[in-house]
């Protein structure tokens, strides 16, 4: 051989199951190994999620695992640079400056964000904030939490929805991009796949030919913040030609004659033909096809569903689903109940913690956004915990963000590697990735059949990182008092085995628990008033004579865009007609390049109200002149990663929240925009 | 020496559905990640950006909102050259048997010890499936732990494509020779973008075997050098005899007419001809 080509040591080949936790789809994977060293993820074939398949970022996580730009100890921050220091001393600090937070009386403004809410990991974050007595945890502004909203006001209660998508027989898209990323990625590429044996069909409404659009039956291009208007004019004509399901409507529902009155006068098809630009006759056709269908699914969550979304829109798909009465039913729409495998024991709280934490939240609505839009303004965030999130790159005005988050006074980032929120940290606590790590997984990102994931080490730790769970365990008993006393577990796995009590035995004998799909039972009320309240569209910001093109984020399967960062892999896939050496393209139609006197290639400056970029032109027929399409995720600074880091533009420095009028999540969808050569 | 297809020997061969493929990149990390292919810092010079599979994005043309596109996986088609006797394009023009045709399996090996870097083959291949190292590759510290001792890391200065997971027949082979059987099952030897597909979109297995899904679907015309008997499947460049082991499969006319570089007229005469051999 080469002496100067890597030789790769031989040796006994074995495979470990494990639960990927890269995206809220946790798919089964498998991690072959050689003499005990992991080399290669494949797709588990008997994990009840994905069957065998394997997303390009599970297959990268190969490349996270040893990743020589990770964090390797902890540090804090001397100045401009990161120090190296070791556990004791890094606890020490983050003990000493909440106990002094504590005991000036400001513990309700210590805030901690995570990727998610459910789990035991972010279970035991919301139990420690709970203990030193703040109510300040914040996830990202999602879909879930959307529908979340949506579901409670129209049909009243808590609950989550489930998309019975395999048992459907036509789905009706509003953006949401099923073979993009939506929900659980893999599920969803299978169920699509297996569309044509099972004769369902999909029909995508979509500015822009997505691959969803493009691989659907039918790709219908509204005009972009129009899906409200489309779905309800959809509903119009079913209410109309009284093709809806009258039994259900009557047996359940309140307010239906006055909604079909305000759809009748405000919602004909020509004037939503009007409003979307979709042919009178098109949603016709579709409102016909959709009600006669025997299990017909409408959903909303434009992307990969990893943003809000307007109340407005999410509840006139919702009608569509209600007025055909697939609420619980097979192939259709379930309100699931909370899952409720974590038994956690009552927290113990002293005085300061019970008196902080009946003060009210730094953002009412529970809005990530909200959270960073508020610090620096009336309420300070005085210490912020992160865990595997980053709104310094992922929150819309991402530069805003990263100011509030700069005068944050104290900064602790659980993360394991340096993205742009954990640059600004204090003090680092390194956490364990996938593959070293021990982690319940529970389902969510709209998935009917509940599965319960374990995510287990198949390696000891390449460096000097934690669990996050057993550095908070660790940080609390430095607190002492209430708090240590409220984590008496003496290990992260000892707590997990406690606190996920019967499900304990089958996650750790399968490496997960999977419940069986069976619709809700019991009967669901929907109140159709609701839908007549809330009429108010989410505008754009911006004015049409100064930004006369409309910028929409486009969620691409093959760039990570949340919390996680691509791999090297994931961006050597990624079409030269998205990223072309160190800049992005952002995809328009040939029409609006004449206007703007642009070709092909041609370098651009797209300016919103919110900021300006220098890009490259990426001419498509696919896209509806007047739209600017932008991929989500690039643009990360990341010094010591050359692979990921400095590649394109982050389209959050030129979008910025909105905030919808019901949920206070950010409802932004896109932004006015301009266009000229450079 | 008898050198044909038939009678025992395996025609290991993939047909990739295109309707069903969403264009995902699952396939092209499974093989970087199976074949210990390299990465540098700027992939975006797609000429020098070595995927052995890769996923093109095909459109039909047309303007908004009339527009379809459709993704196509391509890996080496493993060609079998004209009347499938083994001389493919690269083989025949490689001075160093650096390339060359089995005819038990009937994959194109590549051996990157004897590649002298001429660059014939590549050259020679309609199908721009061959790569050149123009450089060592380089893993950042740390990360060349990943490497499977399956497949040696390339050097600069030679060619490299898709084997098919060659290595993967090898240890089929060898877990049946343990076992004392024969031959190998179907699901025995994968290919590694075949097992990721999340869309099942490609299938893989020996064109020879009835008992093959592969055959099933595309039903080769053993008197046509395998040409496809099923309409809606097509080789690429099917007139240049190259008589590829790659079949795609669509629904879609203007799909399967970008498989071929057709004259005007030319395609309505040829579309629905598929149960002629060649000339």
């Amino acid at each position: 051989n080469w002496p100067w080509t890597p030789v790769p040591p031989a040796g006994e080949a074995t495979y470990d199951n494990t639960v990927c936790s890269l995206c809220p789809g946790n798919c089964g994977i498998m991690v072959r190994k050689i003499d005990g060293r992991p080399v290669k993820i494949e797709g588990r074939s008997d994990y009840p999620v994905n069957a065998g398949g394997v997303c390009l970022h599970g297959i990268s996580a190969i490349q996270y695992l040893y990743d020589p730009s990770r964090i390797k100890a902890p540090l804090k921050r001397e100045n401009d640079t990161f120090v190296e220091i070791t556990w004791d001393e890094a606890l020490d600090m983050v003990a000493e400056r909440l106990t002094e937070i504590r005991a000036s009386g400001s513990a309700d403004k210590i805030a901690c964000v995570t990727d998610q809410t459910k789990g035991t990991i972010p279970g035991l974050f919301a139990r420690f904030l709970k203990a030193t007595g703040s109510n300040n945890v914040y996830a990202m502004d999602t879909m879930e939490k959307t529908w979340e909203i949506t579901l409670e006001k129209i049909h009243g209660g808590r609950s989550s929805a489930g998309f019975d998508l395999e048992n459907s027989d036509f789905v009706l898209s509003f953006g949401a991009g099923l073979i993009e990323g939506w929900g659980s990625p893999v599920k969803n590429f299978k169920i699509n796949s297996s569309r044509k044996e099972r004769g369902s069909t999909l029909v995508q409404v979509e500015p822009r030919l997505s691959n969803t659009a493009a691989n659907a039956d039918v790709w219908i291009a509204a005009k972009p913040g129009t899906e409200a208007d489309l779905a309800l004019g959809i509903a119009g004509v079913i209410i109309k030609e009284s093709l809806f399901n009258s039994a259900f409507v009557t047996a359940s529902g309140k307010g239906f004659q006055e909604l079909a009155a305000v759809l009748g006068k405000n919602y004909s098809p020509e004037a939503v033909a009007q409003t979307t630009g979709v042919k009178a006759a098109k949603i016709i056709e579709i409102a016909r096809d959709f009600a006669r269908s025997s299990a017909p699914i409408a959903i909303a969550g434009r992307g990969r569903g990893m943003s809000a979304g307007s109340v407005r829109e999410f509840s006139a798909v919702h009608l569509l689903n209600c007025i055909v009465g697939n609420i619980n039913t097979k192939g259709g729409v379930w309100t699931l109940a909370a899952q409720d495998y974590e038994k956690w024991p009552a927290v113990e709280m002293d005085d300061l913690a019970t008196a902080a934490f009946e003060q009210a939240p730094l953002d009412s609505a529970g809005s990530m956004a909200g959270l960073f839009t508020n610090a620096g303004k009336e309420k300070n965030i005085e210490a912020l915990l992160i865990h595997q999130a980053n709104p310094c790159f992922a929150l819309g005005d991402a530069g805003s963000v990263t100011e509030a988050v700069k005068k944050i006074p104290f900064v602790v980032s659980f993360s394991s590697v340096m993205d742009e929120t954990t640059q600004e940290a204090d003090v680092i606590l390194p956490g364990h990735m996938l593959l070293e790590r021990l982690e319940d997984r529970p389902s969510g990102a709209g998935v009917a059949q509940r599965v319960t994931g374990l995510s287990r080490p198949v390696i000891e730790p390449l460096f000097n990182t934690k669990n996050p769970g057993d550095t908070l365990l660790e940080l609390a008993r430095k607190m002492e008092g209430t708090i240590g006393a409220s984590f008496p577990w003496e290990s992260y796995e000892e707590c997990l085995e406690a606190v996920t009590g019967d499900l304990w035995a089958e996650l750790s004998d399968q490496g997960y628990a999977a419940e069986t799909a069976t619709p809700p039972g019991g009967g669901v009320k929907v109140d159709f008033s609701f839908i007549v309240k809330s009429q108010a569209p989410v505008e754009m910001e911006g004015e049409a004579k100064d930004f006369p093109l409309v910028l929409v984020p486009v969620d691409n399967v093959r760039i990570s865009a949340g919390s996680l960062i691509s791999s090297p892999f994931a961006i050597k896939t990624v079409s030269d007609n998205v990223l072309k050496g160190k800049d992005l393209l952002v995809e328009i139609n040939p029409e609006t390049a004449r206007a703007n006197k642009l070709s092909h290639g041609d370098l651009a400056v797209i300016e919103t109200p919110k900021g300006k970029a220098t890009v490259r032109v990426n001419l498509f027929e696919g896209i509806m002149p007047g739209v600017v399409a932008m991929a989500k995720g690039l643009g990360h600074v990341l010094d010591n990663n050359k692979y990921v880091g400095g590649k394109g533009v982050n389209i959050n420095e030129l979008m910025g929240p909105i905030v919808d009028p019901v949920s206070g999540l950010d409802a932004a969808w896109g932004i006015r925009a301009r266009l000229s050569r450079a | 020496m008898k050198q044909d297809n038939h009678g025992k020997n395996h025609k290991y061969g993939m047909v990739i559905d295109l309707d069903k493929c969403t264009g995902c990149g699952s396939c092209m990390v499974a093989c970087m990640s199976e074949n210990n292919v390299p990465f540098k810092e700027d992939e975006t010079r797609k000429k020098d950006s070595i995927t052995w599979m890769r996923v093109y994005k095909l459109t039909n043309g047309k303007p908004f909102p009339e527009t379809e596109i459709c993704y196509m996986p391509r890996p080496c088609m493993h060609c079998g050259g004209k009347g499938d006797h083994g001389h493919s394009p690269c083989v025949s023009v490689c001075p160093a048997v650096a390339t060359d045709y089995d005819h038990s399996t009937g994959i194109v090996s590549q051996i990157y010890t004897r590649c002298f870097g001429c660059r014939y083959c590549m050259g020679a291949c309609p199908y721009h499936v061959r790569y050149f190292n123009w450089w060592d590759p380089k893993w950042p510290e740390g990360m060349e732990n990943y490497l499977s001792p399956d497949v040696s890391p390339r050097m600069r200065g030679v060619v490299e494509k898709c084997s098919f997971c060659f290595h993967r027949y090898q240890q089929a082979k060898d877990r049946a020779y343990v076992e004392e059987r024969e031959e190998i099952e179907e699901q025995e030897y994968q290919t590694a973008c075949t097992q990721a597909c999340p869309a099942g979109a490609i299938t893989f297995g020996d064109l020879n075997n009835p008992d093959h899904a592969v055959h099933q679907m595309v039903k080769p015309d053993p008197h046509a050098c395998g040409k496809p008997r099923n309409p809606k499947a097509f080789r690429l460049l099917e007139r240049l005899e190259t008589n590829p082991k790659v079949y795609y499969i669509s629904e879609r006319d203007w799909v399967r007419k970008a498989g071929d570089n057709y004259l005007e007229g030319e395609w309505e005469k040829v579309k629905n001809n598929h149960d002629k051999g060649h000339e």
